[in-house]
């Protein structure tokens, strides 16, 4: 029982929470960010894929890191344009249509991988984002090496939650942004365009997203496999939903699931294959669900989720 | 830009949306095609030959069309009454787990009475698997998306701990697979020598049976109109709840169906890559049909064409298979997008 518990105060133990906290990040970001203008992108699992395929693939061609980077957000922000054109101005089913993406995406990605590397058995490896500490930071005993010691896109997370919530809540952007998700007539009223505010909410969020997807492969895995994403997607929408649409909530939420993500691992090799493996890999998705059933009640959505806005109609 | 609502749409639009969608995923596969150094047509014509080019290609499309006429089924009663369930890939293995565990051995009685007995009980296992997430959802309003999608990972890890446990095959040489069924739960060929099977008459019967639920019952009209407004329907003394909850146990049910033909029809035993993602197809299939069951099995039979024919296309041509999953892909967002202009006018002003 012990230790069970021995493995809270491991460094590691924190160092590989917040590692496995960081596309978790990115990904919940991406979704806020487009759930608050009122639209909800199931694009979000294929997104990542695409995103994870075309970060690394950038770097194993020759390419920069960051460059990666740039070119998996390029991607995914192309995936939100084909989504946001379909969900908003045409008002398809955000349901449909996401479910479409994230299979358009899927498929895209595996047709161009199986094109570019046909006779690879084993992923080819990348030489991917390395940890870069943080002076002083990092010396801190388990919280310094947790939170200080890692590598510049998990910093990068960080930033991210920072700049979005400074934005949606500081800026006259993201009042738009947020209105638009509440009660869009009252943004057309302001002579800003609903379905301009609402397609760059999804293509914004969709790049972070892909950026989700290549931190998996650019700072955590360093190739490239199928089904790599397993079901991230879906778990970053039932944190949005966990963190109440708020960044800070958000990001408390991705760290506490990483959290029990990092432990369910360790937890598996202290009590030496008494208990199925399974069981502690199905916890993650478990409590995913739990998650939602504790908040669902109290649970405020955007008021015009999922609702389409056609001008001038009330 | 603004939508405008058109007139009823007359017979030639009704087919002209259609086939503008299918042409323009047929575009985006021949750049791919072009993409990969082949030939479009040529490889076209590969995977038409593939698909239906012989009676052994046909049979195969008809075979791989059978689990996809009961996904496909299960998407369209719930997505007709707005029951998202997308978690057609779990209750499908839901209903295999329960053919393998009666159908080895367990119930020693005759074909005629055990066939039907383990197909209820794979039926009931797929309908309490999603009326789970559909109590949930009218209880709690836990969105029911989320919570399938979940489930379906949730449900791989359990049939490989089922695998890996108490139904593993002891013959097996260590191979995460259950033991064979017996030969009374065998669905029988229905033409010696090729895998057809009759789960694909179970399917034609059930898509029949689906078919007029929605069109002449109370139930179905009462699920259509949950759908539609379920405001309305609520204001109008519809048990809106209740009313999700059947339609949660008629979806689930099908799709379960759809592993028991599966395992009790075709592979013969479970293992961990019984679906190739029936589920999410089976979404792809219902939309394809515009939500209609006797479309589904059309719809399911194209699609299991795309799949079939590029199968057989990608071992002469050099083009991934992959292809299949984009064309069918697309051919959803084309068509829901078809289906949206047949019933709207764009307006620029």
């Amino acid at each position: 029982m012990t230790e069970a518990f021995d493995i809270l105060l491991q460094t590691s133990f924190w160092v590989a929470a917040i590692r496995i906290a960081s596309p978790l990040i990115f990904a919940t970001m991406g979704e806020l960010i487009c759930e608050r203008a009122g639209v909800l992108n199931l694009g979000i699992e294929g997104i990542m894929v695409a995103g994870a395929f075309a970060g690394w693939f950038t770097v194993y061609s020759g390419g920069d890191l960051w460059a990666g980077v740039l070119v998996a957000a390029l991607t995914g922000a192309a995936f939100g344009l084909l989504h946001s054109t379909l969900t908003v101005p045409l008002g398809l089913s955000q349901h449909v249509v996401g479910i479409g993406v994230t299979l358009l995406a899927t498929s895209l990605t595996y047709f161009t991988y199986r094109l570019a590397l046909p006779e690879v058995t084993s992923p080819p490896k990348i030489e991917a984002f390395q940890p870069l500490p943080i002076a002083l930071l990092s010396d801190i005993p388990l919280v310094g090496p947790a939170l200080f010691a890692q590598t510049p896109l998990t910093y990068l997370a960080y930033v991210t939650v920072a700049v979005v919530a400074w934005a949606l809540y500081r800026t006259p952007l993201g009042l738009a942004v947020r209105a638009a998700g509440e009660n869009p007539s009252s943004v057309e009223a302001q002579g800003i365009s609903v379905t301009a505010i609402r397609m760059g909410a999804v293509m914004v969020g969709s790049a972070l997203m892909a950026v989700g997807g290549a931190f998996l492969t650019m700072s955590a895995f360093n190739s490239f496999f199928f089904e790599m994403v397993n079901g991230r997607g879906w778990i970053c929408i039932a944190l949005v939903v966990f963190g109440s649409w708020r960044p800070g909530k958000a990001l408390i939420g991705a760290v506490l699931f990483a959290a029990f993500d990092a432990y369910q691992v360790r937890l598996q090799q202290v009590t030496g294959g008494v208990v199925p493996y399974q069981l502690f890999l199905m916890l993650p998705y478990l409590l995913s669900i739990l998650a939602l059933v504790l908040v669902a009640r109290r649970a405020t959505y955007p008021k015009a989720l999922m609702v389409p806005y056609q001008k001038g109609e009330r | 830009m603004r939508l405008e609502p058109k007139p009823a749409p007359s017979l030639a639009t009704t087919l002209l949306f259609p086939v503008g969608a299918v042409a323009v995923t047929v575009l985006v596969a021949s750049l791919l095609v072009l993409a990969a150094g082949a030939n479009p047509l040529s490889v076209f014509g590969l995977v038409l030959k593939g698909a239906a080019g012989s009676q052994f290609a046909l049979m195969e499309t008809l075979t791989r069309a059978t689990p996809l006429i009961f996904t496909g089924l299960a998407v369209a009663v719930a997505f007709r009454a707005k029951l998202w369930n997308i978690g057609a890939e779990a209750q499908l293995y839901a209903g295999a787990i329960l053919t393998v565990v009666l159908g080895t051995g367990a119930l020693p009685l005759p074909a005629i009475v055990l066939l039907p007995l383990i197909a209820i009980f794979a039926a009931l296992a797929g309908a309490m698997l999603l009326l789970g997430p559909a109590v949930l959802k009218v209880r709690f309003g836990v969105d029911e998306v989320v919570t399938t999608l979940l489930l379906n990972f949730v449900m791989i890890l359990f049939v490989s701990m089922l695998l890996e446990g108490v139904l593993k095959d002891p013959t097996g040489l260590g191979w995460p697979q259950s033991q064979k069924l017996i030969a009374e739960a065998r669905l029988p060929r229905i033409v010696t020598g090729r895998r057809l099977h009759y789960g694909f008459v179970l399917a034609l019967v059930s898509a029949l049976a689906v078919w007029i639920v929605m069109k002449k019952t109370t139930l179905g009209y009462e699920m259509r109109a949950v759908g539609h407004n379920p405001e309305a329907a609520r204001f109008s003394g519809m048990p809106v709840n209740r009313i999700l909850l059947k339609t949660a146990l008629i979806s689930g049910g099908l799709a379960a169906l759809g592993g028991f033909s599966e395992v009790a029809g075709l592979k013969g035993n479970l293992t961990l890559d019984l679906s190739p993602g029936f589920g999410y197809s089976g979404i792809v299939v219902a939309m394809l049909a515009m939500l209609n069951p006797l479309g589904v099995v059309v719809a399911a039979i194209f699609v299991a064409g795309i799949f079939v024919g590029a199968d057989a296309m990608s071992r002469t041509a050099g083009v991934p298979s992959y292809i299949a999953n984009v064309m069918v892909a697309t051919a959803l967002l084309t068509m829901v997008t078809a289906i949206m202009l047949m019933r709207f006018r764009v307006r620029w002003r």
